[in-house]
């Protein structure tokens, strides 16, 4: 119970320090409408395919998002060393990782609801029955995004070259949730949309097997 | 050092019998005929990449518990040795696909999960050129390779979800499935041949991580005086 205390906690700070400044919310959200708008040029968007690409080109985007949101999340904790204040404060360390999840997932997931309806307009899709689906979508894949972005932001703070170093790492990893929430995205934007359970099962499996190794080793990454 | 000689030899020697239980003792396959040849060595070689990884991962996670710098030398070992292994599979699958399947490449379950896994294994290596401090070093990438280990199984998971949704562009009916008995004992031979091979090179790399570690640890204290 200790740990959920201190995690709300923490995640209330998390959540209080953004939205003071929003900093970072207004930059992932400009940051995504530029990738989604560059993505536009490559090919005609108004046409069939893009029920095809569309959805591929927007996780590609939320993706690139994240690999850039996700770096200050320890690296703020850096500069007056409040990393080592924060692990004094908190019985488990795993509160850390759980607040630093929730704020992330909560960001991510901001910037996806706040994006969906412009690139609805932008890629010609509708989306219009299938909100609840997409957004469970969203949820299951920023959750996957932010536990293993989070974990190897931990990592990535700690090294040289951090900023080019956190996508290198993180890409590779979240390959399956951008195989899954793809092609689950497509087929909720078909012109016959179907709800692909297959997908949201492997997409929560991948959330859970990571949390799970998280809180069995998150410790240790916070190490001095 | 007569031992390491020993050793040496006597990999490369199977090696070099495989290769001619490839060439010679193995019938020909009836349809693809010789190139059907290079799958003794491919498919050989990505099983003792993958038993490499995890005898890597095992590394890893002994480092995080027992943190002794031996456990870091073998994870780094076995990582390039994998890597080693893994390239070739890349390099010698396309060579086999191209005539057979009338393609290099297809975004496959298999493929695509053994491309992901050697990226991952690659950035393990990446990262660790990029943290200074040893012990850092060691913990940071080790913590690296457990995520990484256990991300590959879903990758494949995923792929093969998401593939057998819209049938693949071409049969995947690789070699593997009712192989002739001799086909099989040669199969096996190699495996083998490879697995020596890769003890052999992970030894070698081994010891030379252990001199380097000697060298750093003598350079800090000639430093300090």
């Amino acid at each position: 119970m200790a740990l959920l205390s201190n995690a709300a906690a923490l995640l209330g700070k998390e959540v209080r320090t953004e939205f003071r400044s929003r900093e970072l919310l207004s930059t992932t959200i400009v940051f995504v409408l530029i990738v989604v708008v560059v993505f536009s040029f490559t090919f005609d968007p108004t046409t069939n395919e893009s029920h095809r690409f569309g959805p591929g080109l927007l996780w590609m985007a939320f993706l690139f998002a994240a690999s850039l949101m996700l770096q200050p999340c320890f690296l703020r904790e850096q500069v007056n060393d409040t990393l080592s204040a924060l692990r004094l404060a908190v019985s488990d360390p795993f509160a850390i990782f759980l607040a630093k999840i929730g704020a992330n997932t909560l960001f991510l997931l901001l910037t996806e609801v706040i994006m969906l309806p412009v690139f609805a307009a932008l890629f010609n899709v509708s989306f219009g029955g299938q909100l609840p689906g997409i957004l469970l979508t969203f949820f299951l894949g920023s959750l996957g995004i932010s536990t293993v972005g989070t974990a190897l932001a931990a990592i990535s703070a700690q090294a040289r070259m951090r900023e080019l170093l956190l996508p290198l790492l993180l890409l590779p990893l979240l390959t399956p949730i951008l195989v899954v929430s793809t092609e689950v995205t497509i087929r909720l934007m078909l012109p016959e949309p179907s709800m692909e359970w297959k997908g949201i099962g492997l997409m929560a499996a991948y959330d859970v097997v990571f949390l799970t190794v998280l809180w069995l080793f998150g410790e240790y990454l916070l190490e001095e | 050092m007569i031992r390491r000689i020993a050793f040496g030899t006597v990999a490369v020697a199977l090696v070099l019998l495989g290769a001619y239980a490839a060439f010679y003792v193995a019938p020909e396959e009836r349809t693809m005929g010789a190139i059907q040849k290079i799958f003794y060595f491919h498919a050989s070689t990505a099983w003792a990449g993958e038993t490499t990884f995890f005898v890597c991962f095992v590394a890893n996670l002994l480092y995080i518990w027992k943190r002794k710098p031996k456990y870091d030398w073998l994870g780094v070992t076995c990582a390039e040795v994998g890597v080693a292994c893994i390239t070739v599979v890349l390099i010698t699958g396309p060579i086999w696909a191209r005539p057979v399947w009338g393609i290099w490449w297809t975004w496959d379950a298999r493929l695509t999960s053994t491309f992901v896994l050697w990226i991952l294994y690659v950035c393990y290596l990446l990262l660790r050129t990029l943290v200074d401090e040893p012990e850092r070093r060691a913990l940071l990438s080790a913590l690296f390779g457990v995520f990484a280990f256990i991300d590959v199984p879903i990758v494949f998971g995923a792929i093969r979800w998401w593939r057998t949704q819209h049938p693949a562009p071409v049969i995947m009916g690789g070699p593997g499935s009712g192989l002739d008995p001799v086909m099989k004992k040669v199969f096996l031979f190699n495996v083998l041949a490879m697995h020596v091979l890769a003890a052999f090179l992970i030894v070698e790399r081994y010891l030379l991580e252990e001199t380097k570690y000697d060298v750093d640890m003598l350079q800090r204290e000639a430093e300090a005086r």
